[in-house]
C-alpha cells in the first residue's frame, strides 16, 4: 500500500461566525494554469519568478472596451498608454486591435515608431519634450499635447522655423470633484487658463489646433467625475465654434479608469468597486452628446486607457522560499517576487494564491519578497493557506506599470513570457544576467 | 513539554480549551500529532510513525513539527514546564 500524501500539520483558531478583519471568509481559489499552460511548466520551463501576458485577456479586454464605447458615440479611438506596458510584443498588440500610441517622452516615441505606428496616430503627451523630439513629432504630423505656455511659444517659433503647422491639442486640468485634482499639468479650466492658451494659439494662426485633452487622473472609482471632464472640454469646443467658427477633431479624454486591483486600505475587493467600462463610457458620451457641440461637428472620441485595459493580462508567478514566525506569532511565507519588480504592491493589496491544491486552513500571514530590505513587503496581512517551501503561487492583475517601473535591484529582472491566443508562449522580454548588468559598466583604468 | 491536560480533542479535528474558551481547528494530520503529545510522547517517538505512514522526508516533517508546535504553544495549548 502507498504512504498517504503529507500535508504540513495546522492549527487555527476559530472565531464563531465572528467576521474577521477580512471581512467574512472568502474562499481561495488556485490558479493552477494561464491559457491552458500549466504554472509549474511555466516555472520549470522560464525559471522563477515569471512574468506571463495573456494575449486572449489582452485582446478580450481591448474589445470590450471599445464596445462599450462603440455602442454609446459615434467615432471612437483608443491610443495606448505606452508607459503603462510598452513592451514592443504588447503595444503591436494594441496596435494590430486598432489602437494609436500615446507617448511621453523622445525614448517611448521611438518605440512607437518602431512599432510602426504612423506619425499622425501617435499623441505626443507629457511636460518633457525637447527641441529635437518637437521638430519631429511636428515633421511626422504627430498630435502634440501642450502642457505649458513656454511649449506652446517654441512650436509657434518650429513653425516658422520648419515652414509647417503643428497639430496640437492642448492638455486642460479641471476641478470634476475628487480628490487629488491634477492641476500639475496642462492649462486650468477653471480659472480661465485654458481659454488663454487657446486664445493664443488661434491668435497666433501658426498651429492647427485639432483636439482638447485631458487626463483627470488615475484609478478614478467615480464615472461621473468623467461627465464633468468630458463637459468642460465639450464647453471649450463649444466656444471655439462660436468665436472662431473653429472645429476641433477629437476630444481625448486620457485614461485613468480604474481596474479591479484592490487599493491598500480598501474595505472592499476591487472587484465589487470599480466601475465597468459601460460605466464610464455613459458618463463621457452623454456629455459629449448633450453639450452645445453642433451635432455635425460632434468630435471624435480618443481614450489613453491603460491600466483598466492591461492589469488582468498580467500573472507574476512565484515560488515559496521559506516560512516562519515573526515575534508576535504571526505567520510569514518569504516569496521570490519582491516589490523590485512587483513596484504596485506599494498601492495595491495584491491578489496571492497557491498554484497547486492546498490545505483549507488559511491562517493570517505576512508575505515578503526575498530582498534584504524591510520595505520589502507585498502584503502585510493575508489570510492565506500555509504552503511548504517550493510550492509555486500566482500573483494576478499585474500587467499595469509593473514592467516599466520595475526596477533592477539585488536581483535580475525575470524573463516575461506571453501566451499567444492558440495557448503557446513566447518570450517577449528576456531575463537579465550578470552579462546584462556588467556591460554597461565601466571601470576606469587606475582601478582595473 | 505537556499539553494542558483539561484540553478537549474530537476526532473532527475540533479542539476546546476550557480555560481560555478558545476553540481551535486540526488539519487531520495535526489532531493526529496532538494525540501523540496527549499522551507525552516525544519527536522521537512520534517521527517514525508518520515517516512510515505519510509520504513525507524526515527533514521535511521535522521542520513543520516544530512550526506546528510553536502554533500549540502560541496559542498556549502546550507549556515547557516538565
Ligand atoms: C496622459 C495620460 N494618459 C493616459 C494615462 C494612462 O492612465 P491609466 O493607466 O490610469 O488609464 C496616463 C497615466 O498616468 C497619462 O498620464
Amino acid at each position: 500500500m502507498g504512504k498517504l500524501v503529507f500535508e504540513r500539520p495546522i492549527i487555527k483558531k476559530l472565531s464563531s461566525g465572528m467576521p474577521s478583519k477580512f471581512g467574512m471568509k472568502t474562499k481561495i481559489d488556485p490558479i493552477t494554469e494561464i491559457d491552458g499552460n500549466l504554472i509549474k511548466d511555466l516555472i520549470s520551463a522560464y525559471d522563477s519568478p515569471l512574468f506571463v501576458l495573456s494575449e486572449k485577456i489582452i485582446r478580450k479586454t481591448y474589445q470590450d472596451a471599445k464596445r462599450s464605447f462603440s455602442t454609446r458615440y459615434p467615432k471612437v479611438q483608443f491610443a495606448w498608454s505606452y508607459k503603462t506596458n510598452y513592451l514592443d510584443a504588447v503595444c503591436r498588440v494594441y496596435h494590430q486591435e486598432g489602437s494609436w500610441a500615446e507617448v511621453v517622452s523622445g525614448f517611448e516615441y521611438e518605440k512607437a515608431v518602431n512599432n510602426g505606428v504612423s506619425g499622425d496616430h501617435i499623441i505626443f503627451n507629457g511636460p518633457d519634450k525637447s527641441r529635437e523630439n518637437l521638430k519631429k513629432a511636428v515633421l511626422n504630423s504627430s498630435l502634440i499635447h501642450i502642457d505649458h505656455f513656454d511649449e506652446l511659444y517654441q512650436l509657434i517659433e518650429l513653425a516658422d522655423e520648419l515652414d509647417k503647422a503643428p497639430k496640437v491639442a492642448i492638455r486642460v486640468n479641471m476641478d470634476t470633484g475628487i480628490y487629488p485634482q491634477w492641476d500639475r499639468f496642462g492649462f486650468n479650466y477653471d480659472n480661465g487658463e485654458a481659454w488663454d492658451a487657446l486664445n493664443r494659439i488661434m491668435l497666433s494662426k501658426k498651429l492647427d489646433l485639432v483636439g482638447l485633452h485631458t487626463h483627470i487622473g488615475t484609478y478614478i472609482l467615480t464615472a461621473s467625475a468623467y461627465n464633468k471632464a468630458a463637459s468642460k472640454l465639450a464647453d471649450l469646443a463649444a466656444g471655439l465654434e462660436r468665436k472662431y467658427g473653429h472645429v476641433v477633431k477629437y476630444i481625448d479624454m486620457g485614461g485613468g479608469f480604474a481596474s479591479k486591483s484592490t487599493l491598500k486600505g480598501a474595505y472592499l475587493s476591487g472587484t465589487d468597486t470599480a466601475p465597468s467600462f459601460d460605466d464610464y463610457a455613459d458618463a463621457i458620451s452623454s456629455a459629449l452628446i448633450n453639450s452645445g457641440i453642433k451635432p455635425e461637428n460632434l468630435p471624435l472620441l480618443i481614450l489613453e486607457t491603460g491600466r483598466a485595459l492591461i492589469d488582468d493580462a498580467g500573472f507574476i508567478l512565484g515560488t515559496v522560499l521559506a516560512n516562519k514566525r515573526l515575534a508576535d506569532g504571526r505567520r510569514s511565507t518569504i516569496i521570490d517576487v519582491g516589490v523590485n519588480i512587483l513596484f504596485t504592491s506599494f498601492w495595491y493589496e495584491h491578489n496571492i494564491v497557491p498554484a497547486q491544491a492546498f490545505s483549507d486552513h488559511t491562517e493570517e500571514t505576512a508575505i515578503y519578497g526575498p530582498l534584504c530590505m524591510n520595505i520589502d513587503v507585498i502584503r502585510e496581512a493575508i489570510d492565506f493557506p500555509a504552503l511548504k517551501t517550493g510550492d509555486h503561487i500566482v500573483i494576478n492583475r499585474v500587467g499595469a506599470y509593473n514592467m516599466t517601473q520595475w526596477m533592477q535591484f539585488i536581483t535580475l529582472r525575470p524573463d516575461i513570457v506571453m501566451i499567444d491566443t492558440d495557448g503557446k508562449p513566447f518570450v517577449i522580454r528576456k531575463k537579465e544576467s550578470i552579462e546584462t548588468i556588467l556591460s554597461q559598466e565601466e571601470v576606469p583604468p587606475h582601478l582595473q | 513539554m505537556k499539553v494542558k491536560k483539561n484540553i478537549a480533542i474530537s476526532e473532527s479535528g475540533f479542539v476546546f480549551d476550557p480555560s481560555s474558551g478558545e476553540s481551535y481547528s486540526l488539519n487531520p494530520i495535526g489532531t493526529e500529532i496532538l494525540e501523540y503529545l496527549k499522551k507525552n510522547m516525544s519527536f522521537e517517538e512520534i517521527s517514525p510513525l508518520i515517516l512510515e505512514k505519510y509520504d513525507v522526508d524526515q527533514i521535511t516533517f521535522e521542520r513543520y513539527y516544530f512550526d506546528f508546535v510553536n502554533s500549540l504553544q502560541q496559542f498556549n495549548l502546550i507549556s515547557n514546564e516538565q
